[in-house]
């Protein structure tokens, strides 16, 4: 990065996916090759993403530090920062800042079975990790990924889905909630604990990755620790409004944990040290 | 560095004002047309006054603007370029006739804007600030430095601190390198000293800030917060007032196609400070902003930054619309 704290790089979209009717994933290569060639990033790490004149906006790296030539991002319309993103085209400027943020411990995890579960939008920030422990497959052992959303129509990284569903070292089980299914619709049909339950993996020597809605944490825990997993091989990603992404502006903390500095990656077991504030 | 103290009388400080005024910003507080006590670039040494209480508002925009430029760009369908502000620019200022609480308030914020990584704005600024203290000969109901490590002539933050002598004349602590550069530069007007009766208010304690931060460990979700924050209307006017609040948000400002990005200040104490783009909000009730807020002064920063985040100069308090009082409250928390 150049020497002012607070200057993002400058990336050009190399191409678009629409992912779903509100959620966009874009490629991002950098402008200047010497910024390109200094950065680097690891699972879990998070940026500020922002359109000169709209401001800026938080996610995490969406792509896997292992494809070195891009990064990817994923985002839903919602906001003014994601409305101006989402109104860009392949070609058109983004600016970036980052990597920032601690970073999921795969290192640690080598020799286990991986267990990702997601809902939603919450696929995107565990896309990364996703990729990053199947570009190392032969260091782990089984990989499940359990991912749901509430219509087929919501499901993100459909190109991706089918991937992982046909390579035979990867089992991925979607689901979509009741109603939500379509007539040709061959996943489960069920709220994401539900399903984890009917599927039953089995916590011997296995890390589960947990990413979505309250809602759908709140529900999924019990499951989890029914199924026999210990808080401490439980991780998420935590996600608070940020500003600066480096522990000064003031309003990410979660008691006194700073999530753009000590987080956005928790195991369980810290989470459980920490207040209600996120 | 070894600290000197000198004798300086009254028309040599005029003197010495008028010195550094020639080839330097200078930064001194004036009496305003309201009564009020307000900080101005440059006024004449005639207007200057030494016996302020307390001005309204803090001086910490010195290193800490109100708004402060981060970068200029310029943004088109066809071309985007960022220009950097150029931080040699920032201008030398003396800061004058600031008072021990506010001159303790640089440690604090650069506690929080060089934690981890060093925020250049802010350093460039505190490198280029010189300042000349003003031990406090007045104090009210307000003040409470002395809860919190300080005293109406602790010399934390000053380059040289001056102390007034009933007779009208002060003693000069010269505290750093850039306080002796000024005493170098400007030796005549500063003369040895013996025995002085310095002219220094004594200020209350009214609580012990260790206490507090231990009782605040355990005290997240004591009903206290609930109970002593139901007035509170949300204004932000204790964070706009305070020396060492930091922080901060950051928003882009655009015309036509060139525009600038820039920080501006900020509180805890609005609700749109952490409300996620989803409508959830962390901190949805004015209770749980206000426990933010003392937790984050007395208990997250103590532990992160090994700084309290309170200098006790008692403007939030003496500023609240409706007349909540941070020292009557921490006396209260620390026998919860």
């Amino acid at each position: 990065m150049s020497d002012s704290i607070y200057k993002p790089y400058l990336m050009e979209i190399e191409s678009v996916i629409e992912e779903t009717s509100d959620v966009r994933t874009y490629r991002l290569k950098f402008k200047n090759t010497a910024d390109a060639e200094k950065f680097s990033f690891k699972a879990g790490q998070f940026g500020e993403y922002s359109v000169l004149g709209e401001g800026e906006s938080t996610f995490c790296v969406a792509s896997s530090p292992t494809r070195k030539e891009y990064i990817e991002c994923t985002f839903r319309k919602a906001g003014r920062v994601t409305n101006a993103l989402a109104n860009l085209e392949p070609g058109d400027t983004v600016g970036f800042r980052g990597p920032y943020g601690n970073t999921f411990p795969i290192e640690q995890w080598e020799g286990k079975n991986l267990l990702y579960i997601a809902g939603g939008i919450a696929l995107p920030p565990m896309r990364c990790l996703i990729w990053n422990t199947i570009d190392l497959r032969d260091k782990y052992k089984d990989i499940t990924i359990v991912y749901g959303a509430r219509t087929v129509g919501d499901l993100v990284y459909k190109h991706e889905l089918k991937e992982w569903e046909e390579r035979p070292d990867i089992k991925l089980i979607t689901t979509v909630d009741p109603g939500g299914q379509t007539p040709d619709w061959k996943g489960e049909i069920g709220f994401v604990p539900a399903v984890l339950e009917k599927v039953a993996p089995s916590s011997k020597n296995t890390i589960a990755i947990l990413c979505g809605p309250p809602v759908m944490i709140k529900f999924t825990m019990p499951v989890l620790k029914k199924l026999g997993f210990q808080d401490r091989d439980i991780y998420t990603t935590l996600e608070n409004r940020m500003k600066c992404g480096f522990g000064k502006c003031g309003r990410c903390n979660v008691g006194k944990v700073f999530v753009c500095k000590d987080g956005p990656v928790f195991s369980y077991e810290q989470i459980l040290t920490l207040p209600e504030e996120y | 560095m070894e600290t000197t103290r000198k004798l300086i009388r009254k028309q040599s400080l005029e003197k010495l004002y008028n010195q550094l005024s020639a080839s330097r910003k200078i930064y001194a507080p004036v009496i305003a047309a309201d009564k009020k006590v307000e900080y101005k670039y440059n006024p004449s040494f005639a207007d200057v006054t030494f016996d302020h209480l307390r001005s309204t508002l803090s001086v910490k925009n010195v290193v800490f603007p109100k708004v402060e430029n981060l970068f200029y760009y310029s943004n088109s369908k066809t071309e985007s370029t960022i220009a950097d502000i150029d931080l040699n620019k920032i201008p030398e200022v003396v800061l004058w006739g600031a008072h021990p609480c506010d001159t303790a308030a640089f440690d604090t914020l650069r506690s929080i804007f060089c934690w981890d990584i060093t925020d250049e704005f802010f350093a460039k600024r505190l490198e280029k600030l010189v300042v000349i203290g003003l031990s406090c000969h007045l104090s009210d109901e307000y003040c409470f430095c002395t809860s919190v490590g300080l005293s109406p002539n602790s010399i934390k933050g000053s380059d040289i601190l001056l102390s007034p002598l009933q007779n009208g004349d002060f003693v000069a602590d010269i505290l750093t390198e850039k306080g002796n550069n000024i005493l170098l530069s400007s030796t005549e007007l500063f003369e040895s000293i013996g025995e002085v009766n310095l002219n220094i208010t004594e200020v209350k304690q009214k609580f012990n800030h260790e206490q507090v931060t231990a009782k605040l460990a355990g005290a997240f979700e004591n009903p206290f917060w609930v109970a002593n924050s139901l007035r509170c209307i949300g204004c932000g006017a204790c964070a706009y007032v305070c020396p060492t609040c930091a922080c901060f948000d950051i928003q882009d400002e655009t015309k036509g196609k060139n525009g600038r990005r820039y920080r501006s200040w900020d509180s805890c104490g609005f609700g749109l400070f952490t409300l996620h783009t989803s409508g959830h909000n962390p901190r949805h009730v004015q209770s749980q902003r206000w426990r933010q807020r003392i937790m984050h002064k007395f208990s997250y920063m103590p532990d992160r930054n090994k700084s309290l985040g309170c200098v006790g100069c008692g403007r939030c308090s003496s500023g609240c619309p409706v007349d909540m009082n941070i020292a009557e409250q921490l006396e209260a928390l620390q026998n919860i």
